[in-house]
């Protein structure tokens, strides 16, 4: 081959145009599947005008297109589209959306008097709005000038009702509940161990919450009763009557008749309840603050636990461990620890952390919550504790080679010179070592954090759950409940995704759900860079 | 072996006499001494005396030991995988390797400062009151008090006085160099270490920090390594010379560098070899 080896030809040029190429399929994907999570996800939020459609077969549409897609069957040459509308109206149409045939629509039009609705049951509704019965008998026709103002005020009236009623009925009725539920365990104990004071004294706590549960229903009963009659008559696209009370009402806007700015107001509003509410309606409407809040906490928590046994494992590989073949080992078997599915990780938590541990736990602490609370475990079942505990464990690999390549990475000179000064071993690790590789062990922090995020597959054994009740934190001593089951972003996008009964409604919520865990993950890291940034500004011009 | 275009006589180096001074003779007492970094013999029967409060250089070719002799004395080559020594060296009659004495309360005696400056990451003030920090000296007043007189004897202090607190990272190759002497004698070691502390230098830095070892010698016992001849001559009182980790030659600075009783040690500081 002695004619290629002194050939001119530069021999690595195919391999540059060939790495080009991995670099260029490489960011395409990463680009697509962000720009189609960004786009799908942020349109969910944004109100388009709704059509009203005549269709061939004697139907008539009212809804807001959802997808338009090639007819299954048709042709490649002449491609046959057919379109999905979000009719709404569930209660009396059975589904939310239709799909109809685009080659069958005779006609559309945009008229101004379309209402959208967002209601707490039954999903969204396009209705024509005919008149308004206001609470105090009054019918409004929606010719009337005074319509519009009328249906605000109202709407905002019954909000209210509505906002009150949860407070009594969700918070207040469910704390006494709670407070109830722990007094009936102690009475249940004391009964069993024939404490009579206590036995009374417990009775009497127990009436005066059932006293409280009463006028708290009262209240509620109250409320409704005062207002909750406001009702909007209209009719839906075959003109069938359609009445819905106002307290069912969350939003109500005029699609065709929005300009961009009421578009954008509309579009802020609800992202502002996608963010900060709960969830509505089996998942698929309303809010994801828990879930947002049940992230948040958890990974946070995996950090906390990660990098301290990660750091010292990796001080005692490098510094303390003999160096030799059990010590190469071992350094194996923590990298192949990364290549373990996580599903294993999970299963691993579910029997030692969940059962072995918590089950002790219980046992040792607890044991009067199991014996008279019908064996009710505390830290015995998933919990943010053990879901912390088991990505900690499965991060772990990533904190350790982390940590060891920063601590390798210290110069030596750092090293000899604090212990020519007499430092012992462990005082130039605290003082030295460790604040000169506090960068890379974040960065390590930084990755572990990103896959811990992320992760879902262990956590469904370990705690997580699709509706938690409460949230992880929360006014009630011990103000941190660590045994709580909570919600999370991964888990809820794969819970709409393939188990919500809705799949046409889920969807645009899984794309808005992802965004948001991405954007929650970005957010994350981008603070744990923000600091590695500045430890890393005190060794600049370090010039070893 | 090249010959250099103006060989350096020795007439032309300028020796200052040795200062005769009370103390002990044979303050570290170095005897038949040998080190092996795994099979490779490094030192090979090494006998020499340091007297206390003198400035003893090591000079000798690349690679000849007198790194290796010099991070023995306050046993920095235990960090090293797999050495091994025989012989004994003794500071003020005491073995430093009685297994009684701590490696740590041994290093505390003995400071080294490095070839390459290696000040830590940290404030100015923080690098040169490490050695009391370690210690557990907490008083601020003591600490400030050890950090100025450590940094005026470094002649260091005027420099950086009003900016203790800056990263010693911000200094200047010389002045980084001044700080890790001052950090080396912060807590007041008897012995002084120095393995060629001015070879990253320019001849100003170089001409401060001899000047600093001419008056450190009061208080310290100074042992360096230098590839300068110019520098041994200038700063020492005695001279060891090194050749394949053998001792040649060990005498006052005068005599090696007037007159030397070895052949190899002429060579050498006539520059014919080495
Ligand atoms: N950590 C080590 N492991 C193995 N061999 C070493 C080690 N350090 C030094 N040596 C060897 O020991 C011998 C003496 O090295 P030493 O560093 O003491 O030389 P030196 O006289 O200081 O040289 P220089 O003037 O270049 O600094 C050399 O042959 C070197 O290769
Ligand atoms: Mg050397």
């Amino acid at each position: 081959m002695a004619s290629s080896s002194d050939s001119s030809t530069p021999r690595g040029e195919a391999w540059v145009w060939f790495s080009g190429l991995g670099l260029i399929i490489g960011l395409g994907m990463v680009i697509g599947l962000l720009s189609l999570v960004v786009l799908n996800g942020v349109t969910v939020f944004w109100a388009p005008q709704v059509p009203v459609a005549t269709v061939d077969d004697g139907r008539t549409i009212i809804g807001q297109l959802a997808q338009r897609r090639v007819r299954a069957g048709s042709l490649a040459s002449e491609p046959r589209y057919e379109l999905q509308y979000q009719v709404g109206l569930r209660e009396l149409n059975g589904n939310s959306y239709v799909w109809v045939d685009e080659a069958k629509i005779k006609s559309e039009s945009f008229p101004a008097d379309i209402l959208g609705l967002e209601r707490v049951e039954n999903g969204p509704a396009f209705v024509r709005p005919q008149s308004l019965r206001k609470s105090d008998g009054k019918l409004i026709p929606v010719t009337d000038l005074a319509f519009e103002d009328a249906f605000q005020v109202e709407v905002a009236a019954a909000t209210n009702i509505r906002e009150k009623l949860v407070e009594i009925t969700r918070h207040r009725i469910g704390d006494v509940n709670s407070e109830m539920d722990k007094a009936r365990v102690a009475l249940r104990r004391a009964e069993d161990l024939k404490l009579a004071a206590e036995v009374a004294a417990l009775r009497r706590q127990i009436a005066g919450l059932e006293e409280r549960f009463a006028s708290l229903q009262a209240e509620a009963k109250a409320v409704v009763d005062r207002g909750a009659v406001a009702s909007l008559v209209s009719r839906d696209a075959s003109g069938r009557e359609v009445v819905v009370p106002l307290t069912q009402v969350i939003r109500a806007w005029f699609p065709n008749r929005l300009d961009t700015w009421g578009r954008i107001k509309l579009f802020i509003s609800r992202l502002g309840e996608f963010v900060f509410d709960e969830p509505r309606e089996a998942n698929t409407e309303g809010g994801l603050m828990p879930a947002i809040f049940g992230t948040l906490v958890m990974t946070v928590f995996m950090s906390l636990m990660v990098t301290p046994f990660g750091v010292i494992t990796a001080i005692y590989l490098r510094e303390y461990a003999q160096q030799g073949s059990v010590l190469r080992i071992v350094r194996i078997s923590v990298n192949n620890l990364a290549g373990v599915p996580s599903i294993v990780f999970g299963v691993f938590g579910l029997g030692f952390f969940v059962y072995v541990l918590g089950g002790s736990i219980d046992r040792f602490f607890f044991a009067d919550q199991l014996k008279y609370n019908n064996n009710t475990p505390v830290f015995g079942t998933g919990g943010l504790l053990w879901c912390s505990l088991t990505l900690a464990l499965m991060t772990l690999p990533v904190v350790i080679v982390a940590t060891e390549e920063a601590l390798a990475a210290v110069p030596r000179g750092m090293r000899e010179a604090s212990l020519a000064t007499g430092a012992s071993k462990w005082q130039t690790i605290r003082d030295i070592l460790l604040p000169a590789s506090a960068p890379g062990i974040l960065t390590g922090v930084i990755l572990a954090m990103a896959r811990g995020a992320g992760e879902v597959a262990p956590l469904m054994l370990v705690g997580v759950v699709k509706l938690a009740p409460t949230l992880p934190l929360d006014g009630a001593a011990p103000f941190l409940h660590m045994d709580r089951k909570f919600m999370h972003l991964g888990f809820h996008v794969y819970d709409l995704g393939f188990q919500s009964p809705d799949s046409d409604a889920a969807r645009p919520m899984v794309f808005a759900t992802t965004l948001l865990l991405i954007c929650l993950v970005v957010c994350l890291n981008i603070g744990a860079i923000w600091i590695r940034n500045r430890l890393r500004a005190r060794f600049k011009g370090a010039s070893f | 072996m090249p010959q250099l275009m103006n060989p350096p006589s020795s007439s032309r180096i300028k020796v200052r006499p040795a200062t005769e001074r009370e103390g002990r003779k044979d303050y570290i007492s170095i005897r038949d001494y040998g080190f092996w970094y795994g099979q490779k013999k490094a030192l090979d029967a090494i006998s020499l005396d340091i007297p206390e409060r003198q400035v003893v250089a090591f000079i000798g070719p690349s690679g000849c030991g007198k790194s290796t002799l010099l991070r023995n004395l306050n046993r920095m080559n235990d960090l090293v995988d797999g050495v091994r020594h025989e012989g004994e060296i003794t500071i003020n009659g005491r073995s430093i390797y009685d297994p009684g004495l701590e490696v740590i309360s041994l290093r505390r005696r003995v400071g080294m400062v490095f070839q390459k400056s290696n000040p830590f990451p940290k404030s100015i003030f923080e690098n040169v009151v490490y050695a009391l920090r370690v210690v557990g000296v907490r008083d601020r007043a003591v600490l400030e008090e050890a950090c100025e007189t450590s940094l005026r004897k470094a002649a260091l202090w005027d420099e950086v006085k009003d900016r203790l607190n800056d990263s010693a990272l911000g200094l200047s190759g010389g002045q980084m160099q001044r700080l890790c002497i001052a950090r080396a004698i912060a807590n007041r070691p008897e012995i002084l270490l120095m393995d060629e502390p001015c070879s990253a230098l320019d001849p100003i830095a170089t001409g401060k920090i001899e000047e600093l070892i001419h008056e450190l010698k009061d208080q310290f016992t100074i042992v360096i390594v230098t590839h300068s001849m110019q520098q041994a001559a200038r700063v020492s009182d005695r001279t060891a010379f090194f050749y394949l980790g053998k001792q040649i030659e060990y005498d006052t600075t005068e005599k090696i560098f007037m007159n030397p009783s070895q052949a190899q040690t002429e060579a050498y500081i006539s520059g014919r070899f080495g």
